[in-house]
């Protein structure tokens, strides 16, 4: 039988808020245990929640990026429940009414194709505190730093059909909420973090299968793989003649399976109330229309703007848009006399993007920064130095060398254009070579790369190519 | 002494005729040798009290004196005090030292007011008679057989008995209103959202508000314009200005409408408490108001609809006392379970555990519509009532609770019995709207309030109406034999 995988995902990010969504303990990452917790946070007798604005005007600007908008009546509401780094024996969420309704996300596929996911919702939330069961022997810890930190959960639809495709949409949601500046989207400090619901169902059929829901997806790569291994345990499940069951199933990293949590800490009955400390969060025109305003430009908008000006294909638009660093850093280049836009394109994400993996340093901190790149670009465009050489110096300006034309200048790099310096050279080359000359006046066409090579051997590769080509073909035809 | 106003204090610390350390070493001495009978408190900071007063007169003599100033008060022990234990009147907080101040605690911190202690309440303010406490009941001072009535007995006692000048108390469903009725003190619930909250230990949170239990409508209003305003900490509490509560008392009542509340008068109210009740509004038409009969209609739905909100939200408030980051912790705990339910169980009393079940259950899904949603509803059709009635009066009247106080014991096993003694009251915090209770005529030789209810932030108009009843009566001027 043919089987149709269908997933939905909830992604929680992190809100990046300098104080905490109910409280003004600072939110960074880090620091000592229980030493950002304050009163509120620690759920003593008699606090109260205040609202932090700043959470709400995050949410709203995510809710205007994915065309929901943002509710102009939303309602905070408390999960109860028992756990130890959850202080106040209740959650405070978003339940009825969040603040962001029904939205979208366009991924693209593939084969070059686009497909439409439905974000059914996005509510405001806090963040509970961690166990730590290590360093305690026979009991556990507690750190309430992260309690309290905002959260935006983000619940899709049930529209993703493969592991790819939800792994696109969660890329997607990634970099938007890094283009809108409200979550850094550090997975491994958990300011980004997934949970999926998975199912699957015979192709054709309408109803959905049973769904378990995958928790502990803290990387892209865990994501994939957690995906995969699930679809296949229920496809083998089902085929075998079992049932899939509707639980919550922990993603275990090392072992690359997934496992059923205990049933205890799933029976839970939330008894989700409004909760009578907040009042319910109001929103009027002018609240929204100031975020429409102070909204940047979208990662879909600009990939469409990078297309039609700067001639770029679909695909180097996506890397340049990836996220908003990349993007600036490459119109910053095009400003700095990088020329023309492919060739600029082509060294971001080439040499660029390639050094910046290799040293694992942000765009923002590239030490060759769009100024000095675009000197490095204005030299080729002049035909000053060959791409080949520009690689020298790129290294070399990487190295702090300085920049472009004292580089080129100090290591006597600049091109060789004098028609009479190459001429000699090709005349030597050729007179050096008989018997390649016979084979290539022979016919044998592709001994030409040969005769380039032996002159650019001879002048260190800085022979104008194309003059050299021209020349060349002058002299041995 | 021990019988004047907080003004008449204020007048003689500022003249010097005594000093604020001579006044709180008075009142500690009272209570030392009188609170034995009655068990008003939980603490007693002595030390603390004579340091602040020493402050005080050093205040006093620099010439920054406040109304407040080296007046020795008392706080409902579900206040957060830094450094004195606040224990809700339970054994879950036996061990609980706040790190911080109540808003109220610091507003009369900086009004220089000296704390005598904390005083004896129903635990987590849940009960109507002061039966509740971990800490043991207060007898009533007028008769010591008797209850106080709760939550706030022990403030409603200790302020009656003379043990405080004054003090703070908590009404979430009637507990500041109805033992001062049983004490015959004043005692004013505000407007919800007056008087911030933060710092004030949650029962529910949409009903709770603190206020002021004094001999007098004088006193409540000095000591209401210290607790009043806005309190960016607490996001329900009110922006609305606060006024000059002092300045309005002796305001002129002609043609003002008072309301009675037929619905009050039914047959569960004692002929006697009556009957004190209706001649107090006798004065106020000889005082040139206007009395007109008024209808509350869903009156009979206020008991039901409180007791699914208020046990609701307790349940959820309740859930922080859990064993793990403070108060009371069980023994040897065998794993978390084990932890959370000896922790809770042990640590809290019956009828808290009580609240919690039927407020737990009436979350619980499939039975949330049924229990709370509806419960909402009617609360809005409740506060319909009185948007109605305050159309046509100023003010509603009424009795505050169905009889004077009863015997210690008489209504512990019967839950619902005790739950009546709050049915006038309570309708007034599901609505939010401030209301107080005036002592008037005794019934059976024991304290009966009137109760009058104003619209949102009419205060100023309340303690106007009880202090014009004070000025012509001298109900409040009675003091218990024994504790003169």
């Amino acid at each position: 039988m043919e089987w149709e995988t269908v997933i939905g995902l909830e992604i929680h990010a992190q809100l990046a808020t300098r104080s905490k969504i109910f409280s003004g303990a600072s939110t960074a990452y880090g620091a000592d245990p229980n030493t950002q917790a304050c009163n509120v946070d620690l759920g003593l007798p008699g606090v109260l929640p205040v609202l932090n604005r700043e959470a709400v005007v995050m949410a709203g600007r995510f809710g205007l990026a994915i065309g929901a908008g943002v509710e102009r009546r939303s309602v905070f509401a408390r999960k109860n429940y028992f756990y130890p780094d959850l202080p106040k024996g209740y959650q405070i969420s978003q339940y009825e009414l969040p603040i962001v309704g029904r939205g979208q996300v366009t991924i693209d596929l593939e084969d070059d194709g686009t497909k439409v996911i439905g974000v059914t919702r996005a509510h405001l939330e806090e963040d509970a505190g961690k166990s730590l069961h290590e360093d305690f022997h026979g009991m556990s810890g507690i750190d309430l730093n992260r309690a309290g930190t905002p959260l935006l959960e983000i619940v899709s639809e049930p529209d993703m059909r493969s592991p790819k495709e939800a792994i696109a949409y969660m890329r997607k949601i990634h970099t938007l909420v890094r283009y809108l500046g409200i979550c850094d989207g550090n997975m491994q400090e958990g300011s980004f973090r997934c949970d999926a619901n998975v199912s699957v169902r015979p192709k054709g059929q309408a109803a959905f299968g049973t769904r378990a829901e995958l928790k502990n997806l803290n990387s892209f790569r865990f994501v994939e793989r957690a995906l995969r291994f699930e679809v296949e345990r229920q496809i083998d499940l089902l085929e075998g003649g079992g049932k899939v069951l509707q639980e919550t199933r922990l993603y275990d990293p090392e072992r690359g399976e997934t496992r059923p949590m205990r049933g205890k800490e799933e029976a839970n009955d939330y008894r989700y109330f409004p909760d009578p400390d907040l009042l319910p969060v109001e929103i009027d025109d002018d609240f929204v229309a100031a975020l429409e305003t102070s909204l940047p430009e979208l990662p879909d908008a600009k990939r469409q703007r990078f297309m039609e000006q700067y001639g770029l294909g679909r695909y180097d638009a996506s890397l340049l848009t990836a996220n908003r660093a990349t993007a600036d850093y490459y119109e910053a280049l095009l400003a700095a006399g990088g020329g023309d836009p492919k060739l600029a394109a082509n060294w971001v994400a080439g040499d660029l993007s390639g050094a910046l993996n290799r040293d694992g340093i942000d765009i923002a901190q590239s030490p060759v920064d769009a100024g000095l790149l675009g000197g490095l670009l204005a030299r080729i465009a002049d035909n000053t130095i060959s791409g080949k050489i520009a690689k020298q110096v790129f290294e070399a300006m990487w190295r702090g060398e300085g920049d472009a034309d004292a580089i080129i200048e100090a290591r006597g790099l600049k091109q060789i254009t004098d028609s009479g310096a190459i001429e000699k050279i090709v005349d030597d080359v050729i007179a050096n070579n008989p018997g390649q000359v016979e084979q290539f006046r022979a016919g044998k066409e592709k001994l030409m790369g040969f005769f380039v090579g032996q002159v650019m051997k001879a002048t260190q590769g800085k022979a104008n190519p194309k003059q050299v080509n021209e020349l060349l073909r002058k002299r041995l035809s | 002494m021990y019988d004047k106003t907080i003004a008449e204090l204020g007048a003689g610390l500022r003249a010097g005729d005594f000093s604020s350390l001579e006044l709180t070493q008075g009142y500690l001495d009272r209570i030392r040798r009188l609170d034995a009978a009655l068990n008003s408190f939980i603490s007693v900071v002595e030390d603390s009290a004579l340091e602040t007063a020493r402050a005080a007169d050093e205040r006093m003599k620099a010439g920054r004196a406040g109304p407040l100033t080296g007046i020795p008060i008392a706080h409902k022990d579900i206040f957060c005090t830094q450094g004195i234990k606040t224990s809700c009147g339970s054994r879950m907080l036996d061990n609980f030292v706040s790190p911080y101040d109540a808003a109220v605690v610091s507003r009369f911190r900086e009004a220089g007011a000296v704390v005598l202690g904390k005083t004896n309440m129903d635990e987590f303010a849940m009960g109507s008679s002061n039966e509740t406490s971990y800490f043991g009941p207060v007898r009533n001072p007028w008769d010591t057989e008797r209850v106080p009535g709760g939550s706030s007995g022990g403030s409603a006692a200790a302020v009656a008995a003379r043990l405080a000048v004054a003090a703070t108390g908590t009404d979430t469903g009637g507990s500041i209103r109805q033992p001062a009725s049983l004490c015959g003190i004043t005692g004013l619930k505000p407007t919800y959202g007056r008087v911030s909250r933060y710092g004030m230990i949650a029962f529910a949170s949409s009903l709770d508000q603190g206020g002021p239990m004094t001999r007098s409508a004088e006193d409540a209003a000095a000591m209401l314009q210290v607790m009043a305003g806005f309190d960016p900490r607490d996001s329900t509490s009110s922006e609305q200005p606060v006024p000059d509560y002092g300045a309005q008392l002796d305001a002129d009542l002609a043609g003002l409408r008072i309301g009675l509340v037929q619905e009050y008068f039914d047959a569960g109210l004692d002929p006697a408490v009556a009957q004190s009740v209706r001649d107090a509004v006798e004065e106020y038409r000889r005082l040139g108001a206007e009395v007109v009969e008024v209808s509350l209609p869903n009156s009979a739905l206020a008991v039901p609809t409180y007791y699914v909100v208020a046990p609701a939200e307790c349940s959820s408030n309740l859930s922080r006392f859990d064993g793990v980051r403070y108060g009371y912790r069980c023994a040897q705990p065998r794993d978390l379970e084990d932890l959370y339910k000896r922790s809770r169980a042990e640590g809290f009393g019956a009828e808290v555990k009580r609240r919690i079940m039927i407020g737990t259950y009436a979350l619980s899904a499939g039975y949330y519509d049924a229990y709370y949603l509806k419960a909402q509803k009617i609360r809005h059709l409740i506060s319909s009532d009185f948007r109605r009635a305050f159309e046509t009066v100023d003010v509603l009247m009424g009795p505050v609770s169905p009889t004077t106080a009863f015997r210690v014991g008489e209504k512990t096993d019967d839950p619902v019995t005790m739950y009546l003694s709050d049915i006038y009251t309570i309708a007034v915090n599901l609505a939010g709207l401030p209301a107080i209770s005036v002592p008037v005529a005794p019934a059976q030789n024991m304290p009966v309030g009137l109760h009058i209810v104003g619209n949102y932030f009419a205060e100023a108009r309340l303690l106007n109406l009880a202090h014009r009843l004070q000025q012509v009566t001298d109900w409040h001027k009675q003091a218990p034999a024994g504790f003169v």
